[in-house]
């Protein structure tokens, strides 16, 4: 059976071709059912553009929890700039669109039989799945750490309870105190997420406990945006001078490997201990549990795909997309995540039909806001290479450049909270 | 393997719908050549990398800055559907060689080839565009409707909404019409026209504001008809003008 690209191209976009194809058997979806494990911004968006795509599929979301808490523009609920309800969304507009929602914890995906196994005791077959389990912390890689520990040394690297928890110590702290917040090793969720987190916390230290501040004891010694955050850091926490409120101490010597939670401090690599009034630890990370456990990641920890489809490269007909994958050049982020599950959907609703899956385009947004006003961000164009890797097209992307005015900066704090309420409701939204 | 030849007539496909700018094109190999695949990529340091994605897979990625179907949900990235084809592919030409300012636009267009813009811009001309719900000053409207009226309605006709009361495909005609009434003599600033479809009523207003910042500090060409017309609005008092102006085109909901 031979399918001519272009004729997908145009099936893909006008469902009236449903079953002209002439592929007996290989009808578009009617009747397919395609399982989402996880629903973040990755599961979600995939689980949606499936369903838009062909409405006929079945599609099925296995979550456990009742909604969806952002974890990014948490560090704006840590800085008393953003309610943890304005990051809390619901699924209703999923459920509209005529998605399922299995509110369960997946417990095992079977490629071979083709069905995910659920802890409330659900087998639920598919013809094609698609894992979106986001990250998993390696406690064990930080003595001392643990899920335990982590209710009140929190990660709040999953945002939710420890995003609130966090809040309230930070608020709770005498002026004069010091917050540790750790970077992990890459790879990692969000990779300028601890150094907008810090900045945030200095932007709230700064203006109701100035003789406080914040320490970064990092994994490495260079960082997402490193240069434009410096110069924020400078500008508005005297950065490197005797007032600083925020420090930052680079790797390797830097990283932290132990927690003592009774004494409230934390050791680093060097051998350095630091006493803090709050301590948040961003631990070293890996892919989602299930995917673990379902045998889809490698020796990395993370799962590897063909970057063509998403498809698992251990598991076929299994798709992993968002924080869990190995995309190549792309970052763990949400517009990574949310671009990676169109492409995912498309090539699951070409796969079902018997077609050959369009070629994939990706895009990477991300903007921090490390002050008031003061926004930066990077951007990346991505396709995919003949080897089936993930890369970025030369000549573009890249982040914003040093020394721009400050008007620039405002209006990168607007388009980011265009890019938060965008991509919301263009993963959640019915 | 089974795949290969699949795989080169979708490489092949992708040369044909025109990725001649893709930059490294020169590590590529012929598209013509023979069947080589297991070796270009141990040979080659970067594999070439595919194109020849489809509009819909194109525009998909801009969905999460810009909306779904390109309609944005604010509160100043600006809504693409409905957008004139031709001012989209020449703003994404001028982000890209910075001859027209932007924050992040430009380092996001010089990923794309002339071709790949092209389906964009031909796929959200075709979406339906949605009025902007935000807040406005209502006591500046009326103003804001007068000084359009008189300085950009030429231009950006029916109060700069002409994408959303009427289908894309009629504007060229009325264009053309228009310019056939005024006749030849002022060519130059006709044809750049193009900006003349660009959506006012019902866009984003801080992502106008922003624009016509851009025009008044010249971080971006203004056509020489414009400018009078800029100079007119902002005549008594610039930051009234302009603001009643917004007032006007984000009162059309």
């Amino acid at each position: 059976m031979k399918i001519d690209r272009r004729t997908f191209v145009k099936a893909a976009g006008a469902l009236a071709a449903v079953g002209i194809t002439g592929a007996p058997g290989l009808a578009f979806g009617a009747g397919k059912k395609v399982v989402v494990v996880g629903g973040g911004t990755g599961g979600a968006t995939a689980a949606k553009y499936i369903k838009k795509l062909d409405p006929s599929i079945d599609v099925t979301i296995v979550e456990p929890n009742e909604k969806y808490v952002t974890c990014y523009f948490s560090n704006e609920v840590l800085a008393g700039e953003r309610t943890i309800e304005s990051i809390t969304h619901g699924y209703d507009g999923l459920k509209k669109l005529g998605i399922t929602m299995v509110k369960d914890h997946a417990t095992a995906i079977d490629a071979e039989k083709r069905v995910v196994k659920t802890a409330g005791g659900k087998d639920l077959p598919f013809d094609r799945c698609v894992v979106a389990p986001g990250i998993s912390f390696l406690f064990d890689k930080v003595e001392g750490y643990s899920e335990e520990v982590a209710k009140t040394i929190t990660h709040a690297w999953k945002a939710g309870e420890q995003t609130v928890t966090l809040r309230k110590q930070i608020e709770a702290m005498p002026d004069g105190g010091t917050v540790v917040v750790t970077a992990p090793p890459a790879p990692f969720r969000c990779p300028p997420g601890p150094y907008e987190r810090a900045s945030l916390i200095a932007g709230y230290l700064k203006a109701h406990k100035p003789k406080s501040k914040v320490i970064i004891l990092d994994s490495s010694s260079k960082f997402s945006k490193d240069g434009l955050f410096k110069q924020a850091w400078t500008k508005f926490y005297g950065f490197e001078t005797d007032n600083a409120i925020i420090e930052w101490r680079p790797g390797p010597d830097a990283a932290v490997v132990k927690v003592n939670p009774a004494g409230m401090t934390v050791e680093t690599s060097f051998g350095d201990e630091v006493k803090a009034d709050v301590i948040n630890i961003i631990p070293p990370q890996a892919a989602g549990k299930i995917a673990k456990d379902s045998g889809l990641t490698n020796e990395s920890g993370w799962c590897p795909v063909n970057g063509k489809t998403m498809e698992s490269s251990i598991a076929k007909g299994v798709h992993v997309i968002g924080d869990a994958s190995i995309a190549g050049a792309m970052p763990k982020s949400a517009y990574a995540a949310n671009s990676q599950a169109k492409v995912a959907a498309g090539a699951v609703v070409a796969m079902l039909g018997g077609k050959e899956p369009g070629v994939p385009s990706y895009l990477n947004t991300c903007y921090s806001i490390p002050a008031h006003n003061w926004g930066i961000s990077v951007a990346g164009v991505y396709k995919v290479g003949e080897d089936g890797k993930i890369a970025s097209v030369p000549n573009s992307g890249g982040v914003t450049p040093m020394d721009a005015p400050d008007w620039a900066h405002e209006r990168e704090v607007q388009y980011a909270y265009s890019w938060y309420d965008n991509i919301v409701k263009d993963s959640f939204g019915g | 393997m089974a795949n290969t030849s699949k795989k080169l007539a979708l490489l092949v496909g992708g040369i044909v719908l025109g990725l001649g700018s893709i930059a490294q094109a020169a590590d590529a190999p012929k598209p013509a050549a023979a069947p080589a695949p297991a070796a270009a990529p141990a040979a080659a340091p970067a594999a070439p990398l595919v194109s020849g994605a489809s509009a819909e897979a194109l525009a998909n990625t801009c969905a999460g800055c810009h909306g779904t179907g390109g309609v944005s949900a604010g509160p100043a990235s600006p809504t693409l559907a409905g957008t004139n084809a031709e001012y989209f592919n020449d703003i994404m030409k001028r982000y890209a060689d910075g001859s027209a300012y932007s924050t992040i636009m430009g380092r996001i267009a010089k990923g794309f080839t002339t071709e790949e813009i092209a389906l964009m811009a031909d796929y959200f001309a075709k979406a339906p565009f949605s009025p902007a719900k935000q807040k406005f000053d209502t006591a500046m409207v009326k103003e804001g409707g007068k000084l359009h009226d008189k300085n950009c309605e030429k231009c950006h006709s029916e109060g700069g909404k002409v994408l959303a009361a009427a289908p894309a495909d009629k504007k060229p005609a009325d264009k053309k019409e228009k310019a056939a009434k005024k006749g030849d003599d002022e060519d130059e600033d006709d044809e750049e026209a193009g900006d003349e479809w660009h959506i006012l009523a019902g866009q984003w207003t801080p992502y106008l504001r922003y624009t016509l910042e851009d025009y008044v500090a010249e971080r971006r060409e203004m056509p020489k008809k414009m400018k009078k017309a800029i100079e007119k609005v902002t005549a008594k008092d610039a930051d009234k003008g302009l603001a009643a102006l917004l007032a006007y085109y984000a009162s059309q909901q």
